[in-house]
C-alpha cells in the first residue's frame, strides 16, 4: 500500500503541450506511471508522444476515467486550472506550477476546500510510490521501494533527504512534496494523518524550513496522534532574520517562524530532529531504533 | 516587493483613503520650498525601506522653512540604522515633506494574507503608532483580526465591527468603514501580500487620516502591474541582490567568506547551516532554481565572483533529472567565461556523476569534487583555512 497513488493510478496532465509539461510526462511515464491524457485548452484532438490531448479537464474524465491530474499550467493561468481540476471532480491535484499569484490561491484554495479533490502544492515537486507511480519532477532513480513516508516543504532537500535514506537502506512507501508557497493545499498534517492509517508506512521523514507555523501545528498532531515514529529536519538555522518572512504575517503567529522554535516544538513533541543534513538518514534509524 | 511611503500613500489617495498633504524632495532646497507650501510647519520624513526611522532620527517636526532646509542637509546621504536595516543602515535620497497634523488618537490598520486559513485578515488594533509586533506579543487581546471570504469579499458590516473595536463612533465611525472598505480593494486591485496603515489618527479637527503606509506587492503578481518595477528605489537595495535579481535568482548576501551557488531553496538554507556547523562561513545565500540551467551557473558565478568578500566556491547541485555531466559543463564554462581563479568545490548527485566529475578535474579550473554534502563542506572550509 501506499498513499494519494499506486500503480493503478490514472493521471491526466494540464499544460501537457508545454516545454516542461511534456517533458516531465515523458519522464512519468518512463517511471510507469499510466499518463492516459492530457488537456492543453485549444489543443483538443492532437495525440502527442500517443496521448490523446483534450480542451478541458471534464471531457479528458469522461473519455480516460482518469482520478489525478498533474498540473504544468503557466503562473497566470495556474489557479483557473486548479479550479478545473476540482470541478472535473479529480481524486488529487499536483499543482508543480511556481509563481501563481497569492490573490489567485486564495479563490482557487477556497473552492478547493470544499470539493472532493485532495490539492497537493502548488511549487512542489510532486507526489511519488517509489516503484509503482510518480506524478511529479523529483528524480525516480533515488528512490526505492520501502517503509518510510515522507513529507517536505523543499524540492531538492528532499531528494538529498530521500537518497540518504536510500543509502541507510530504508526505502519509502510516499514521499511527497507539499511545497513551498504560502496558500498550499495538504499541509503537513494532512499527509502525516494518511501515512498514520496506512499499513505499508512504518515510520515519516519531515522536512520543514523556516517560517510560518505549520510545523509546530504538526508537532503537536504527531504528539496527540500519531502511532509511528517520526524523524525530521529544519532547514534554516543558521538564515538571516527578517530577509524574506512577512513583516504582518508574524503577528497571528504570533513570533512563530525560527527555526530553533520548530526545533524545540518537534523535539518536545516527541520527533527525532537531525541535528545536520548531513544526518538525516540516521536520524530517521535512530527513531524507528527508539520505537 | 516595497515601495517608499510617499507611493504608498499616492495609492492610497487614488483609492479615497486620505492622507496629509506632501511633497516628495530629492534636495533641501526643494524640503525648503515644500516647507515654505505647508506654511512652515511641517513634518520632514527620510524615505527608506525600513520601519522604525523615528527612533533612527529620520523624522522630525520643524517650525520654519530654515529648519527643515537645513533637517534635509543632515538627513541626505545620511545612513539610517533602525532595527529593520541590518548595521550597515540604508542612505537617505529621498525626503517626504508633509503638513503637521494635530492628533487626537492613533490606530493600526493593516490586510495581510493569513498563511494558516488561506485568507487575507483585517488586523486592527487602538494601539496605534507603535511597533505591532510588540502589541502582539505583550497583549494579544489588543489586537483584533477578522478573515475574509474570497467568495463574499470584505462585507460592510465587517468593516463596521472593526470601526467599532477601535471605539470610534458617528460620523468617524462611518468614514472609517468607507476607508477599510477602499483599503480592501486596493490590497486586492493592487496584488498585496501586506497593505499597513500605522498609525491611522483621528485628528483633533475629527477627520481620518493615514499618516504612515507600508505596501509589500505580491512579488508573485508583477506580470499584472507592469508600472512596479519602475517603482522600486534601486538605491536602497544591495547592488548585488538587483544583479541576481535581474536574472531571476533568489539572492541573499551575507557576512562569510564562502560563496555558495545550489539549486533550491531549501537545500540552499541546508548548505548553509552545514557550512556554518563545519565552521566556514558563508558569504552569501543563492539559489539557481530546482532545473540548475547552464545561463542560471553561469549568472550565478558572475554575481558570486561580484562581492569581494567570497574567496572561495561550494557548488551543490542535486541535479535529479539532469545529467551531471550537462551541469559540470555548465560549471566549466561559466567559471572560465568570467575567469573565476579561487578555488571551487563541487557537490554534484544525478546521473552521470563519475563523467561530471572527471569533466571537471581535467578542465583546469582550481576544483575539488566532493561526495557528498558534508566532504563538500569540509572541503571548502579546509581550502580557506
Amino acid at each position: 500500500m501506499s498513499i494519494l497513488i499506486n500503480k493503478d493510478s490514472k493521471i491526466l496532465v494540464q499544460g501537457i503541450t508545454g516545454r516542461s509539461g511534456l517533458f516531465h510526462t515523458q519522464q512519468c511515464r518512463d517511471y510507469g506511471s499510466t499518463i492516459v491524457a492530457g488537456v492543453t485548452p485549444g489543443r483538443g484532438g492532437i495525440h502527442i508522444e500517443g496521448i490523446p490531448v483534450f480542451n478541458t479537464v471534464a471531457e479528458a474524465v469522461h473519455y480516460t476515467k482518469a482520478t489525478v491530474s498533474m498540473i504544468f499550467v503557466p503562473p497566470p493561468a495556474a489557479a483557473d486550472a486548479i479550479l478545473e481540476a476540482c470541478d472535473a471532480g479529480m481524486d488529487l491535484a499536483v499543482c508543480i506550477t511556481e509563481g501563481i499569484p497569492i490573490r489567485d490561491m486564495v479563490l482557487a484554495r477556497r473552492y478547493q476546500e470544499e470539493s472532493r479533490t485532495l490539492l497537493v502544492g502548488p511549487n512542489c515537486p510532486g507526489v511519488i510510490t517509489p516503484g509503482e507511480c510518480k506524478v511529479g519532477i523529483m528524480p525516480g532513480y533515488i528512490h526505492r521501494k520501502g517503509k518510510i513516508g515522507v513529507v517536505s516543504r523543499s524540492g531538492t532537500l528532499t531528494y538529498e533527504a530521500v537518497k540518504q535514506l536510500t543509502d541507510s537502506g530504508l526505502g519509502q512507501s510516499t514521499c511527497v512534496g507539499i511545497g513551498g508557497d504560502p496558500i498550499i493545499g495538504m499541509k503537513f498534517i494532512d499527509v502525516l494523518q494518511l501515512f498514520n492509517d496506512d499499513p505499508d508506512t512504518e515510520g515519516v521523514f519531515m522536512i520543514g524550513e523556516i517560517g510560518g507555523g505549520a510545523e509546530e501545528d504538526a508537532a503537536l498532531w504527531i504528539r496527540d496522534n500519531m502511532k509511528k515514529p517520526v524523524a525530521a529536519f529544519i532547514a534554516g538555522v543558521t538564515a538571516p532574520q527578517g530577509k524574506r518572512m512577512g513583516h504582518a504575517g508574524a503577528i497571528i503567529t504570533g513570533g512563530k517562524g525560527k527555526a530553533e522554535d520548530k526545533i524545540r516544538t518537534l523535539e518536545e513533541c516527541g520527533v527525532t530532529v537531525a541535528t545536520s543534513p548531513t544526518r538525516m538518514g540516521e536520524a530517521m534509524l535512530a527513531a524507528l531504533r527508539n520505537g | 516587493m516595497n515601495i517608499h511611503e510617499y507611493q504608498a500613500k499616492e495609492i492610497l489617495n487614488a483609492y479615497g483613503i486620505p492622507v496629509p498633504r506632501g511633497r516628495v524632495a530629492l534636495t533641501s532646497d526643494q524640503v525648503e520650498r515644500a516647507s515654505k507650501e505647508m506654511g512652515g510647519r511641517c513634518v520632514i520624513k527620510a524615505q527608506i525601506y525600513a520601519g522604525g526611522r523615528g527612533k533612527a532620527g529620520g523624522v522630525k517636526l520643524v517650525h520654519v522653512p530654515e529648519q527643515a532646509q537645513e533637517f534635509g542637509k543632515e538627513l541626505f546621504g545620511k545612513r539610517l540604522i533602525t532595527p529593520q536595516t541590518g548595521p550597515e543602515g540604508l542612505k537617505v535620497r529621498r525626503i517626504l515633506v508633509e503638513e503637521a497634523v494635530d492628533i487626537a488618537r492613533e490606530f493600526y490598520l493593516s490586510i495581510t494574507l493569513d498563511r494558516e486559513s488561506s485568507r487575507y485578515c483585517l488586523i486592527a488594533s487602538a494601539e496605534g503608532g507603535v511597533d505591532i509586533e510588540e502589541v502582539a506579543r505583550k497583549t494579544p487581546e489588543k489586537i483584533h483580526v477578522f478573515h475574509i471570504d474570497p467568495y463574499t469579499g470584505l462585507r460592510p458590516y465587517q468593516a463596521r465591527k472593526t470601526a467599532l473595536a477601535l471605539g470610534l463612533t458617528g460620523s468617524v465611525c462611518e468614514d472609517c468603514v468607507e476607508l477599510i472598505l477602499n483599503l480592501y480593494r486596493c490590497c486586492l486591485e493592487k496584488d498585496c501580500q501586506l497593505v499597513e496603515i500605522n498609525p491611522l489618527v483621528v485628528t483633533k479637527a475629527g477627520w481620518l487620516l493615514a499618516m504612515d503606509a507600508k505596501f509589500t506587492f505580491d512579488d508573485n503578481a508583477v506580470f499584472r502591474h507592469r508600472e512596479y518595477p519602475d517603482m522600486v528605489d534601486y538605491s536602497q537595495l544591495d547592488p548585488l541582490e538587483i544583479n541576481a535579481g535581474k536574472y531571476d535568482l533568489a539572492y541573499i548576501k551575507l557576512k562569510g567568506n564562502i560563496g555558495c551557488m545550489v539549486n533550491g531553496a531549501g537545500l540552499a538554507m541546508a548548505t548553509l547551516d552545514v557550512l556554518k556547523e563545519f565552521g566556514g562561513e558563508p558569504a552569501n545565500f543563492l539559489d539557481v532554481g530546482g532545473g540548475a540551467t547552464r545561463e542560471k551557473v553561469a549568472e550565478a558565478f558572475k554575481i558570486i565572483l561580484e562581492d569581494c568578500d567570497a574567496k572561495g566556491v561550494f557548488v551543490n547541485i542535486f541535479g535529479g533529472i539532469m545529467r551531471c555531466d550537462i551541469i559540470a559543463q555548465g560549471i566549466i564554462e561559466a567559471a572560465s567565461e568570467v575567469k573565476c581563479t579561487l578555488p571551487i568545490v563541487v557537490r554534484m548527485d544525478g546521473s552521470k556523476v563519475e563523467e561530471g566529475k572527471k569533466l571537471l578535474l581535467d578542465s583546469g579550473l582550481n576544483v575539488q569534487c566532493a561526495d557528498n554534502l558534508g566532504d563538500g563542506a569540509a572541503r571548502i572550509v579546509r581550502m580557506l583555512g
